[in-house]
């Protein structure tokens, strides 16, 4: 079916195309493929529409134009029920298919859902353990953790063939979005929230991935590398991680989180394991809150008046308001030390219905960051 | 501790402010420096030269008339076409050459400026004051009013979207605009990423052009609902009118939004508030849905009206009544209201569940059934028609190919998994291009080339107006559809240098197609000075140049002051057609005085006072900014003391004004 519904789209329309690599058309990853089966798909069901309509205003301008005195002229004709009856229910039938097909299909390629396959009549095998990758978008290059390896990459993502992929997003400063074409759709990456996304890559090889939300200055150079390779080659460029000589700590995390433009890809022996909890929750540089313990302490009432006194001036040149106070940042007054594990380690494992979507996880809780996505589960899951 | 930035001392007279802010380093500023300032120059001189002020005061800047501040709309409009369109080369040469290496002819300074203010200035500036100005000239001629039901303020909108676009201007020549898109996301907006000048431009230009928008809403939703002619139920008003009612409806309630929005922003800007901050607990994701909660509206504010224009043109120029009047009236209002659903389509990759994005997926596509009954219906008023491809009607008939194009890319992007892969792609900006040029621009210019005649009372010149048709629907064309291929490719908006090679080649067949619409543009702009120069060849004396249907079409072209003499009196829809039918009679006597509105100059010094007020502000010039914010408030109170807001338009005016009429129809049927 795949296959078919690719040769049908793809050859007789793009058949004077074929000279370019239209990576969307053609990914080389089941994610990917299946969100461009989609587009095919809804692309020919609309086209039944409208090519007849292209058709007929071609034909109903030639025909009825004004020095063509054979054809019918009558001015008073404007209504005709059978007429309007077609008019509003042929687009509704194909809204009405295009709407299923958009309910099942937005829930089935949820990025938030974990995957269900690796390809079309390939299943995942019993006990594959997801990758985990945590991706930083920085100040204007991406930063990639393996917290099964404990390494972590500037600009480079290696991934092994046909192992399903699982991503928390976030960005240290301002939105980006995170994109690999061949692997599946894009997601944002917001600086104090954490996006998911889920996908494979099938086939091997070297490909490009970069922001797709504009950033600022250095927006244009901001790609990576994106890696797909054998699981023998993923445990050797692993083991060429590790032999680095940087070890991501938090001071060096803060450093690389200073803008810079197109860096070299680096890697870094070791990580804290705490760094990516820390960057959620905005609290890398130390002596400051973090945002999940400040929701948690307001959730329990928050602090009083006394919280209005526990700020401290950011240190570092930093803009202000011009009648604001200084930038300032909540003091840390509890340092649990907290990793975010990922939940969903083993694959195949959540309920795999395909009626609700699981919405934005805020730090430290269970509960989606975006207001209607919370409505809508609380109301959904009452 | 004590590293934070100290921030730099203001200056008292000129806050920050200073020579550093003029680009005298962008060697391509000071040129169009240079170009702008002679050309000023020379306008200045010419009018000067030739006595034109007091005219140009009396007559045009003080006008209360709703037709000339129409006009002037139009002009704003076109005026910004050009700086919109500058950029938009500009972009499209910078994407051309800045390949393997090379990182073009732009740094990442200006040209991020340069993608903002296209976007800003097309949207505010240029598609806007155009509409705007449409329904200003047209909607009270078509409901047979004397005017609108706020004249002064008709003036006083007009003039505050102008020092919009004022302060957008400056930005280019003092200091610098925004850097951050055409929508200002934060958390890049705020302060902290982007604390130089250019989003405040960004803020105070919309604050103030926004007051005028809002206002002309309210203005022409009044008009629409008070000032109809005796006659005219809701269901016989001109389709062009309903559609212009529904967009105030929408301006009304979409604007305060935005308003509002912006006024978070500025609190987080200048007082240090975190509504859309990173920390504190601000939301950035808050400030992008209240943006497309106006966002999305806005969109239809804009082609709603064209629609309009459509359903006049195609009727008019197929000689036949609109097929489905009523179905096309509720395909309107069904657009309205969905209107406000669907907004999340422009973030689906923002994370919200898989059912809040079908959701809203699905109420996108559900605006394309009315849309798709719109289309059907312009089609089934052709079929059995007597199609004269006038000018307009080629318009019309471009429109339709090319915007069910759009269409179907914009439903395509409202089915969410398709849209992970193509959003903020350039598939996505060709998809809008196809139904902003396709759709509103297309029908701009149905309209222009249609009510022109109506307005200046000769036709425009048909030759050029073809040359300029041609070039713009085939660069248009040439122009995005390399970019729908770029998007597929995967290329992502806003890029200023790139790698791939492969590429290049489909920037350069766009860079072509951008130059062929320049050409268009060009053509048109000939296409006006011709027509101007043969207007005693293209003159219309009878006022019905194109056997229209609707009640403007009943009076002089241009129309007298006061519109009608007569209030005319409607029994249906097509209400002039009705009128021809049925052997209607120019009343020759019996003429009375007409009480008219008066002009005043508030609407203008109010005006300026916020220009001055929005740069004050933007450069924090308080002492300024305390001024001229008392200026306005003071002015608007001695305005209100200003009683000599009517005259009577005396009876020998009236009848001087008729018998030249009947004077020029008798001349065309001997």
């Amino acid at each position: 079916m795949n296959r078919r519904v690719r040769n049908l789209a793809v050859l007789p329309l793009f058949a004077a195309l074929s000279a370019c690599d239209m990576v969307v058309l053609n990914p080389g990853g089941d994610v990917a493929a299946q969100q461009r089966d989609l587009l095919v798909i809804s692309t020919w069901l609309m086209l039944i529409i409208i090519i007849p309509v292209m058709v007929l205003i071609v034909i109903f301008a030639w025909r009825y134009r004004h020095n063509n005195r054979e054809a019918r002229y009558e001015p008073e004709w404007h209504h005709s029920m059978r007429l309007e009856l077609v008019i509003w229910s042929c687009p509704l039938l194909i809204v009405i298919c295009l709407g299923a097909l958009t309910w099942l299909g937005t829930h089935l390629l949820d990025p938030y859902r974990p995957l269900d396959r690796l390809a079309a009549n390939q299943p995942i095998p019993e006990d594959t353990r997801a990758l985990q990758v945590d991706v930083i978008a920085l100040d204007w290059k991406w930063l990639f953790i393996y917290p099964q390896y404990g390494v972590a990459t500037v600009n480079e993502m290696a991934v092994p063939v046909n192992q399903p992929l699982s991503l928390r997003i976030t960005a240290s400063s301002v939105m980006n979005a995170f994109y690999v074409p061949h692997l599946a759709g894009m997601i944002y990456a917001m600086p104090g929230m954490e996006t998911r996304l889920h996908g494979v890559l099938n086939e091997p090889g070297e490909s490009e991935g970069y922001s797709t939300n504009y950033s600022g200055a250095g927006f244009s150079g901001m790609k990576f590398k994106v890696r797909s390779v054998s699981d023998t080659e993923f445990q050797r460029w692993v083991t060429t991680a590790r032999a680095a000589e940087q070890s991501l700590t938090r001071d060096a995390y803060l450093q690389l989180a200073k803008p810079s433009e197109r860096e070299p890809v680096r890697y870094f022996s070791t990580v804290d394991e705490q760094l990516y909890s820390l960057v959620v929750g905005m609290c890398v540089e130390p002596g400051k809150m973090c945002m999940h313990d400040m929701m948690a302490i307001d959730d329990r009432g928050g602090l009083g008046l006394a919280g209005v006194y526990n700020v401290a001036r950011h240190s570092g040149d930093l803009p202000r308001a011009v009648f604001g106070a200084d930038q300032s940042h909540v003091i840390g007054i509890c340092a649990a030390p907290t990793v975010r594990t990922f939940e969903d380690d083993l694959l195949p494992q959540v309920d795999r219905s395909p009626l609700r979507g699981a919405g934005l996880p805020r730090p430290a809780s269970g509960r989606s960051g975006s207001l209607l996505a919370d409505t809508l589960d609380s109301t959904s899951s009452r | 501790m004590m590293s934070q930035a100290e921030l730099p001392v203001l200056d008292p007279i000129f806050g920050r402010l200073s020579f550093a802010a003029l680009p005298l380093h962008e060697p391509i500023l000071v040129a169009t420096f240079v170009a702008v300032a002679i050309g000023g120059i020379a306008l200045l001189a010419g009018v000067t030269r030739y006595q034109l002020w007091g005219y140009l005061w009396r007559e045009w800047i003080t006008t209360i008339d709703h037709k000339r501040i129409g006009i002037m709309y139009m002009i704003l409009g076109i005026v910004m076409l050009l700086r919109g369109f500058a950029d938009a080369i500009m972009m499209r040469l910078q994407q051309a050459i800045a390949f393997g290496g090379s990182e073009g002819y732009l740094n990442a300074h200006h040209y991020d400026q340069i993608f903002t203010a296209h976007g800003v200035i097309m949207i505010f500036f240029v598609a806007m004051p155009l509409v705007t100005g449409l329904m200003n000239y047209i909607v009270p001629l078509q409901i047979g009013a004397r005017d609108v039901a706020f004249p002064f303020l008709n003036n006083f909108s007009f003039w505050m979207t102008t020092a919009g676009a004022v302060l957008v201007m400056f930005s280019l020549f003092v200091g610098e605009f925004a850097r951050t898109g055409w929508l200002a996301y934060p958390p890049l907006s705020g302060i902290q990423y982007s604390p130089d000048v250019g989003v405040d431009y960004y803020i105070w230009a919309l604050q103030i052009a926004g007051v005028g928008t809002l206002l002309s809403g309210v203005n022409l939703l009044a008009t629409i609902i008070k000032m109809r002619a005796p006659g005219m139920t809701l269901m016989k008003m001109p389709v062009f009118t309903w559609t212009s009612l529904c967009t105030n409806v929408l301006i009304v309630a979409a604007f305060p939004v935005l308003t509002a929005v912006l006024v978070m922003l500025s609190l987080d800007r200048y007082v240090g508030t975190n509504f859309f901050t990173n920390d504190f607990g601000g939301n950035p994701m808050m400030y992008v849905n209240l943006i497309w909660i106006w966002g999305h509206p806005e969109v239809y504010i804009l082609i709603l009206p064209l629609f309009g224009v459509f359903s006049e043109v195609t009727s008019t120029f197929s000689g036949k009544r609109l097929f489905g009047y009523s179905s096309m009236v509720y395909a309107t209002v069904v657009i309205t209201i969905l209107s406000y659903i669907v907004w999340l389509h422009h973030f689906f990759t923002m994370g919200s569940g898989a059912s809040v994005n079908s959701f809203f997926g699905i109420t996108t596509m559900i605006i394309s059934i009315p849309t798709g009954a719109k289309l059907f219906n312009w089609l089934f008023t052709m079929y059995r028609g007597r199609i004269r491809f006038e000018l307009p009607m080629m318009w019309t008939v471009a429109f339709m190919l090319t915007f069910v194009i759009g269409g179907m890319t914009g439903v395509l992007l409202a089915v969410p998994p398709a849209d992970f892969v193509l959003h903020n792609s350039l598939f996505l900006i060709a998809h809008f291009h196809n139904v902003i040029i396709g759709g509103v621009l297309f029908g701009l210019f149905a309209g222009i080339n249609y009510w022109f005649p109506k307005a200046f009372g000769f036709k425009l010149d048909r030759f050029w107006g073809l040359v300029s048709f041609w070039l713009w629907v085939i660069g248009f064309w040439v122009a995005f559809m390399p970019l729908y291929v770029l998007g597929l490719m995967g290329v992502t908006r806003r890029l200023r240098y790139f790698e791939d090679p492969s590429l290049q080649i489909w920037f350069q067949i766009a860079a072509v197609g951008a130059g062929l619409i320049a050409i268009g543009i060009g053509a048109m702009l000939v296409q006006f000075y011709v027509s101007f120069r043969k207007r005693n060849e293209l003159r219309d004396t009878t006022g019905d140049p194109w056997d229209g249907r609707t009640l403007e079409w009943s009076t002089s072209s241009p129309p007298p002051v006061y519109n009608f003499a007569f209030t005319p009196i409607v029994h249906d829809g097509d209400a002039w057609w009705d009128m021809k039918q049925r052997g209607y009679q120019r009343p020759l006597s019996g003429f009375r005085a007409i009480l008219m509105p008066a002009n005043t100059g508030a609407g203008f010094i109010l005006a300026v006072l916020s220009t001055v007020f929005g740069f004050a502000m933007v450069w924090y010039m308080w002492w300024l900014a305390i001024a001229s914010f008392i200026g306005l408030v003071g002015y608007t109170i001695y305005h209100t003391f200003n009683y000599n807001r009517e005259y009577h338009l005396t009876l020998e005016d009236v009848v001087r004004a008729e018998d030249e009429r009947t004077r020029q129809l008798a001349a065309v049927r001997s």
